[in-house]
């Protein structure tokens, strides 16, 4: 058995839920191969060498492979994927993009957002927004596979030393280009890794009034999330969104404020490990599912906490 | 030029869900379906492109049982030119819907296919870019706006960490995100005129696709439940129990 996983990273550093792929890897058994393709890579090819449990690192550098579009990585993986039994990714937005493509290319299935693995060939995975557990088992010669982070603890970054080895870079297919990123500016943890979390909903009723929330945050270290509606209503961008078609969080600590609780948004935060509720409506479902709920409403309650806490 | 919209047939987002005592699945008997969401945005996004003279002809397809013509027939009322449904009883795991929509592109000859980016009964997220792969055309996932500029298409993308915006050439594959547009609600004559929309049925083998699942599914289990449900009455209490009970601030 060999396991391919495939590094989400920026050329420098690694995504966290790289390490959340390797640890899935690992449960799957055999030698783990991590490929990092990029333009210039080499400071992530050195981390992905580091990662505890890794044998081999596959690079290829190249600038066709820097942007990270699907379209040359696949062809790139497809190549590669002959010697392996498992290509595993982290089911982020990268890894759910490039994924189905390899698997497509190889005529397998995949399958998503595994959270845990019972056996080389046997997974559970969530489906209907967690409603329901699925345990779905591949008979294909190749499986392939996207890891949800909160489903495995990450395996430590540094205690391995693999060998790294240039693999052939493919054309360039020049069918795709990237032209642009606006990513969101924070200080804050990012949102899928951080310890504590703190998400608002409708119930803030605009993107000022989320200003309210940042000494919580800023008191808790956390990161800020939010709900459907209000990343929809503008209050907040895109990549707040926590919940079945947005972000799967599992922090220490989530702060749910002013928001209602919809199986859509439960599904991406339910795992946490504690959860407070605030909302001003004693039947909002949010507090079946939160260990400690506070009724009453937020622009008075959230000052006060932050005071509390001091 | 010709735009393929995938729609397929879910239980609503508003019902319950709930796991089947044999654990073989979940409740889909007398439970309501409806079109999976990202699907109604893609019709929608297709109906626009349609409206700004760039579509010609706006086709849904959907996959699975005869009951998926009432989901072709709502894309039909907000406004798909015509409909396809590739019938079969089989379960239909993504890869082989890929193989199936392929044929059907190979077909039709359309320019642009936009798939919803997840089916929010299986949450595979898989089809869109499974359907580029098996084109070779290139696939806009998440997409988050689009514009058609002559043989290309650009496409802003919702990303972790914020919008990215790639430059795909025509024909290409888009998935759908939430952002992308607002569906228009059904009007009364519409659904009326839909009726008289042309709707064709074939089947898999017709089409040379073997659609036999390549995954068995074990057991469908219940996920483990919270016990949640305690409220205090105060920010004191609640601080209190956050640093005595939970352990979670210091
Ligand atoms: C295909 C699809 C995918 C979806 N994906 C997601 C997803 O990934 N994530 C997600 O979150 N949702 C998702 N949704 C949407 C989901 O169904 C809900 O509509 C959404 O989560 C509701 O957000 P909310 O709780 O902020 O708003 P609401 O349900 O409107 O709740 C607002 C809450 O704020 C409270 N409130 C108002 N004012 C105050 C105040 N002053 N003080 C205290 N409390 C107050 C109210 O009592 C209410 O409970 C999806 C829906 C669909 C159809
Ligand atoms: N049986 C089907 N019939 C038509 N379209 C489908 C079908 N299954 C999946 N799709 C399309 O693929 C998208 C993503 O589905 P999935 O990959 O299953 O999450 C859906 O939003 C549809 O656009």
């Amino acid at each position: 058995m060999s396991i391919l996983v495939i590094a989400d990273h920026d050329n420098n550093a690694l995504k966290n839920a790289t390490l959340n792929a390797v640890a899935a890897a690992t449960k799957m058994g055999g030698d783990i191969a991590v490929l990092i393709a990029g333009g210039g890579c080499q400071a992530a090819v050195q981390a992905a060498a580091a990662i505890a449990g890794v044998t081999k690192v596959l690079v290829a550098d190249a600038p066709q492979y820097k942007d990270a579009l699907p379209e040359n990585l696949a062809a790139l993986v497809v190549g590669l994927a002959s010697g392996f039994t498992h290509i595993v990714s982290p089911a982020t937005a990268f890894g759910k993009t490039v994924s189905p493509r390899i698997a497509a290319l190889l005529d397998v299935s995949q399958i998503s957002e595994i959270i845990e693995v019972v056996s080389p060939d046997t997974f559970v995975r969530p489906i209907y927004a967690g409603s329901a557990m699925a345990t779905v088992q591949s008979n294909e010669k190749i499986k392939v596979i996207t890891v949800r982070a909160t489903g495995f603890d990450a395996v430590a970054r540094t205690g391995g030393s693999a060998a790294i080895e240039a693999v052939a870079a493919g054309a360039d297919l020049g069918i795709s280009t990237m032209v642009g990123r606006e990513l969101t500016k924070s200080d804050r943890p990012e949102l899928t890794a951080a310890k504590v979390v703190v998400s608002g909903g409708r119930g803030m009723g605009s993107g000022e009034a989320f200003k309210i929330l940042e000494p919580l945050a800023d008191r808790l270290g956390a990161a800020m999330g939010a709900s459907r509606a209000a990343v929809d209503a503008g209050y907040v961008p895109n990549d707040w969104q926590v919940g079945q078609t947005g972000k799967i969080v599992a922090p220490d600590l989530y702060v749910a404020v002013g928001i209602s609780g919809a199986i859509q948004h439960l599904a991406g935060m339910k795992d946490s490990r504690v959860i407070i509720a605030i909302n001003k409506d004693d039947e909002a479902p949010i507090f079946e599912i939160a260990d400690y709920g506070i009724v009453g409403d937020l622009f008075q309650i959230v000052p006060e906490l932050v005071k509390e806490l001091g | 030029m010709k735009v393929l919209v995938p729609v397929k047939r879910v239980v609503d987002y508003n019902v319950k869900v709930r796991v089947k005592s044999d654990g073989t699945g979940v409740e889909t008997a007398n439970v309501k379906m409806s079109m999976n969401p990202f699907d109604e945005i893609s019709i929608e996004e297709a109906i626009r492109l349609r409206e700004a003279g760039i579509a010609t002809e706006v086709i849904a397809v959907s996959c699975g049982v005869a009951a998926c013509q009432e989901t072709l027939r709502t894309a039909l009322a907000i406004g798909a030119d015509r409909a396809i449904l590739v019938e079969t009883d089989v379960e239909l795991q993504p890869l082989a819907v890929a193989k199936l929509l392929k044929a059907v592109v190979d077909k039709e000859g359309p320019k642009l296919a936009i798939v919803g980016k997840q089916a929010i009964d299986d949450d595979c997220n898989q089809t869109g870019q499974m359907l580029a792969a098996l084109l070779g055309w290139p696939q806009g996932t998440f997409a988050n706006k689009i514009t058609v500029e002559g043989e290309k298409l650009r496409v802003a993308r919702e990303v972790d960490g914020g919008l990215e915006t790639v430059i795909l050439n025509l024909p290409a594959v888009i998935t759908s995100d939430l952002r992308l547009n607002e569906p228009r609600y059904v009007t009364l004559p519409n659904i009326m005129k839909a009726k008289k929309k042309p709707l064709e049925i074939i089947k898999p083998d017709a089409l040379g696709v073997d659609v036999t699942p390549r995954l068995v599914t074990l057991k469908v289990v219940e996920p483990p439940k919270r016990k949640g449900g305690l409220k205090v009455p105060d920010v004191q209490t609640l601080v209190m129990k956050l640093r005595t009970e939970a352990k979670v601030i210091e």
